[in-house]
C-alpha cells in the first residue's frame, strides 16, 4: 500500500515535470538548431579522425562514431551536464523551507520532477537529431527488442543519475549559501568525463581510469554505447547494471547529506 | 573625444572594480575560467593524440590553430560576451532603460559590463599559441610576426562581430535564444577544426558566411606553409581583414534590423 502511494506521488511529479517541459516550444527549437550544428561539426572531424586512424580509433569505426556523435547531441537535451537545478535556486532564496514542509521526500520527489521535464526533451530534440543522424549521417539504430528495451532503460537511468548527482551539488547549499563554484566545477568536468566531446574510450589509460571512477560516463557514454549497438548482449546488460549501481550509490549519499543538511539549514528572513 | 567616451569609461571602471572587489569569488571565477580553457585544450589533445594527423593538421599545427582562434574568441568574449544576456533584458523589460539614455544602444550594451574572469582563458589560448609556434619552429621574421598579430586582431574583430550579429537576432528570437548558440559557440568549436574535413554546407557557413576559418585555421596554414583547401591561394591567411569587414557588415545589418524591429517592453 505504501509503495503504491509512493509510486503514485512520484509518477505525478514526473508527469508535472513532463508537462512543464512541453511548454517551452521555442526554447526546444533553439536547442535543436544548436545541437544539430554541433552534430554536423563533430561528425565531420570525428569521421576524419577515424579515417586517419586507418578505419578505427578507440573501438569506433566510421559508422559507430557517426552514431556516437548524433546520439550524444540527441541526449544532451535530457542529461543534465550543466549542474544547474531549480532546487539550488530554492535553497538559496529560502523557498526550500516550503519544500521541506511537504510530506514527500525532497530528494526523490524533486528528482522525479526534473527527470520528467528532461525526458520530454527527447521528443522535440532527441528524435529529430536521431532522424538527422539516420538520414544524413547514415547512422543505424538497433531493431532487436532486447536492445531497444535495454536502450530505453539505459537512457532513463543515465538521465536519472545525472539529476541525482546534480542534487548533490544543490544540497551543498545547506552548508554554503552560494554553490556556484561547485556547479561550475560540475559543468566543466561532467561533459568531458561523460564523453560529450570525444568518446571516453579515446582517453589515455590513466584518464580513462579517472573517468570510470566518476558517475559521468554512465550518464552519457553508456546510453550511447547501448543504443548504438557498440556494446551488445551480455556486456550491454552489464553496462546497465553499472549504471543502476551508481544510481543506488548516489541516491544513498544524497540521503545521508540531506539528513545531515536539514539540521544545518538556516533559512533567513521570515 | 575624451568627454564623449567618459561615461563609458566610468561604467567600465565601475564594473572592473566591482568584479575584483570580492576577492575570493573573483579568484574562483578566474580558476574556473582557467579550467574551462584547459578542458577545451584537453579535447583537442585527446583527439589528435589518437592519430597522426586530421585533415592535414598534426597535433602541433592544431595547437597553433587553437592558440590563434581561442585567444581571439576569448578576448571577444571578455569584451562583449555579455551581449548574450540581451534576451534577459528584453524579457524583463530592462532594455528600455538603455533606450532612454542619450547614447548609442550598442555602445551602451557593450560597455555595460566586462568579464575580467575570462582573462585566464585568454592566457590559456595565448600560452598554447606560443607552445605551438615553438613546436613548429616558426622563425621570427617580420612577416610571420605580422601574420600572427594581424590574425589575433582580426580574429577578435570577427568574434566580436559574431556576438553582435547574434544579439541583433535576439530581438526576433527571444525565447529561442539558444538558436544563436549554434553560430556563436558552434563557431568557437568550428574555429578549432581543420576546415578541410568539412562538407560543402559547413564550408559555406563557417568558412565564409560566419568566417571562423579566418580566425585560426587559414592563418595557420599560411604561417606553416601547409596546403590550403577550397581553391584558395597559399596566402589566404592574409585575407582575414576582409573576413572581419564582412562580419562587421553583417553585425551592423543584424543590429540595425533588430533595434528597428524592437517595439519596447510595454513598461
Amino acid at each position: 500500500m505504501r509503495t503504491r502511494v509512493w509510486f503514485r506521488i512520484h509518477w505525478r511529479m514526473f508527469v508535472a515535470g513532463w508537462r512543464r517541459g512541453s511548454r517551452y516550444r521555442a526554447a526546444a527549437l533553439g536547442g535543436l538548431v544548436a545541437n544539430a550544428t554541433f552534430g554536423f561539426l563533430k561528425a565531420s572531424i570525428l569521421v576524419a579522425a577515424v579515417r586517419a586512424g586507418g578505419g578505427e580509433i578507440g573501438g569506433y569505426d566510421a559508422a559507430s562514431i557517426t552514431a556516437y556523435t548524433w546520439l550524444s547531441q540527441a541526449l544532451l537535451g535530457s542529461v543534465n551536464l550543466s549542474g544547474r537545478s531549480d532546487l539550488a535556486v530554492r535553497i538559496k532564496d529560502g523557498s526550500i523551507a516550503v519544500d521541506l514542509l511537504r510530506p514527500v521526500d525532497l530528494q526523490t520527489a524533486s528528482t522525479a520532477q526534473e527527470v520528467g521535464r528532461a525526458l520530454f526533451a527527447l521528443l522535440p530534440r532527441g528524435v529529430p537529431l536521431v532522424a538527422l543522424g539516420v538520414l544524413v549521417g547514415g547512422m543505424r539504430l538497433p531493431l532487436e527488442p532486447v536492445t531497444v528495451a535495454l536502450s530505453a532503460v539505459s537512457i532513463v537511468a543515465g538521465t536519472t543519475l545525472s539529476f541525482l548527482t546534480v542534487y548533490l551539488v544543490a544540497v551543498a547549499g545547506f552548508w554554503s549559501v552560494e554553490t556556484r563554484g561547485i556547479q561550475t566545477a560540475y559543468m566543466i568536468l561532467s561533459g568531458f568525463l561523460a564523453g560529450l566531446f570525444v568518446p571516453v574510450t579515446l582517453f589515455p589509460g590513466w584518464l580513462l581510469a579517472v573517468a570510470r571512477a566518476t558517475p559521468f560516463p554512465c550518464m552519457l557514454q553508456t546510453p550511447i554505447d547501448v543504443l548504438s549497438g557498440r556494446v551488445t548482449g551480455f556486456s550491454a546488460g552489464q553496462a546497465v547494471i553499472v549504471q543502476l549501481a551508481w544510481i543506488a550509490g548516489v541516491l544513498l549519499v544524497g540521503r545521508l547529506i540531506t539528513h545531515a543538511g536539514r539540521r544545518r539549514l538556516e533559512v533567513q528572513g521570515g | 573625444m575624451g568627454s564623449r567616451t567618459r561615461p563609458y569609461r566610468a561604467l567600465l571602471g565601475a564594473r572592473m572594480r566591482a568584479q575584483s572587489s570580492y576577492r575570493a569569488s573573483f579568484g574562483l571565477d578566474l580558476v574556473s575560467s582557467l579550467l574551462i580553457g584547459l578542458v577545451e585544450l584537453a579535447e583537442v589533445w585527446v583527439l589528435y593524440r589518437a592519430v597522426d594527423e586530421i585533415g592535414g593538421l598534426d597535433l602541433t599545427a592544431a595547437l597553433v590553430v587553437f592558440g590563434l582562434a581561442d585567444t581571439a574568441f576569448s578576448i571577444a568574449d571578455l569584451l562583449v560576451g555579455h551581449v548574450d544576456r540581451l534576451p534577459d533584458y528584453l524579457r524583463a523589460g530592462t532594455f528600455d532603460v538603455f533606450c532612454l539614455r542619450p547614447q548609442p544602444l550598442l555602445a551602451q550594451l557593450i560597455t555595460s559590463d566586462i568579464s575580467l574572469r575570462r582573462l585566464t582563458r585568454v592566457g590559456v589560448g595565448f600560452a598554447v599559441l606560443i607552445v605551438g609556434l615553438i613546436a613548429n619552429d616558426v622563425t621570427l621574421t617580420p612577416s610571420s610576426v605580422l601574420l600572427v598579430l594581424l590574425s589575433l586582431l582580426t580574429g577578435t574583430a570577427i568574434c566580436t562581430g559574431i556576438f553582435v550579429a547574434a544579439a541583433g537576432a535576439q530581438f526576433f528570437l527571444i525565447d529561442a535564444a539558444e538558436m544563436t548558440n549554434s553560430v556563436v559557440y558552434g563557431g568557437r568549436y568550428a574555429a578549432n577544426q581543420p576546415g578541410s574535413v568539412w562538407s560543402r554546407p559547413l564550408i559555406a557557413v563557417f568558412g565564409f558566411g560566419v568566417p571562423m576559418a579566418f580566425t585560426g585555421y587559414l592563418p595557420t596554414l599560411t604561417l606553416l606553409d601547409l596546403p590550403v583547401p577550397w581553391n584558395l591561394p597559399d596566402w589566404a591567411g592574409w585575407l582575414a581583414p576582409l573576413a572581419a569587414i564582412w562580419m562587421w557588415g553583417l553585425a551592423g545589418l543584424s543590429w540595425r534590423t533588430g533595434t528597428r524591429h524592437y517595439q519596447g517592453g510595454g513598461g
